[in-house]
């Protein structure tokens, strides 16, 4: 199973996590991204996420396809939120299913590596001094 | 030829539009189609720190455009 979705509501990890889990399975890991109170040195207040939806869904299905090829892995899911999000928010989700740990843990930080370099979602920071900018790293 | 330019994040800002068509003479290439939509709208973002669409899927700077595309400059992505 192999699958990314962009999401403009909570995310819910427990849905996510039955589905991957799988009797060929001895390991699951998961990525949680959560909106964080800081940037560089600055209080942030929230977060605002702006997909390419159609680009942003080929590639993330793109990049889930070659984990697939990459590693020894049996499902793999990601979920990336789009809209208004809060201190503390859910942002991102990554679930990655295998026989084995290793490639469990290889696989999913390889997604949300190639998520963060390719997939044309961007974020837009706000902070406690009124000023909010996007980020384009 | 018709195009439609779609924005995102900061070039969708300083554009003031999600997307705006435009009216171009046959042959226009993707970077000369930049350099209008800067003119237009005052945007200074270096093209080399650009990706393009178009019609979707990326494509390289040098890909040709047709009646009715759909491109989309991206400036570099901050997800996750």
């Amino acid at each position: 199973m192999r699958s990314f979705a962009i999401s403009e509501v909570a995310i819910d990890p427990a849905r996510l996590r039955q589905a991957l889990h799988l009797p060929q399975c001895g390991a699951l890991v998961c990525f949680e991204g959560w909106v964080r109170d800081n940037h560089m040195g600055k209080a942030v207040q929230a977060l605002d996420y702006q997909a390419y939806r159609e680009l942003a869904l080929s590639e993330g299905e793109r990049i889930m396809r070659e984990a697939g090829e990459r590693f020894e892995i049996v499902g793999a899911m990601a979920v990336h939120r789009v809209g208004a999000l809060a201190l503390g928010d859910l942002a991102v989700w990554i679930g990655v299913s295998a026989g084995h740990r290793d490639a469990a843990f290889s696989a999913c930080r390889w997604v949300i590596d190639e998520i963060k370099a390719r997939v044309p979602i961007w974020k837009r920071e706000h902070y406690s001094d009124g000023i909010s900018e996007w980020l384009h790293p | 030829m018709k195009v439609s330019v779609h924005y995102f994040a900061g070039l969708r800002d300083r554009a003031g539009c999600n997307s705006e068509e435009m009216d171009l003479a046959e042959g226009t290439s993707l970077t000369a189609l930049y350099a209008q939509c800067c003119a237009r709208h005052g945007i200074d973002f270096p093209r080399e720190r650009l990706r393009v669409a178009l019609d979707d899927a990326f494509v390289s700077w040098d890909h040709g455009l047709h009646d009715g595309a759909q491109v989309a400059f991206l400036p570099p992505v901050s997800g996750g």
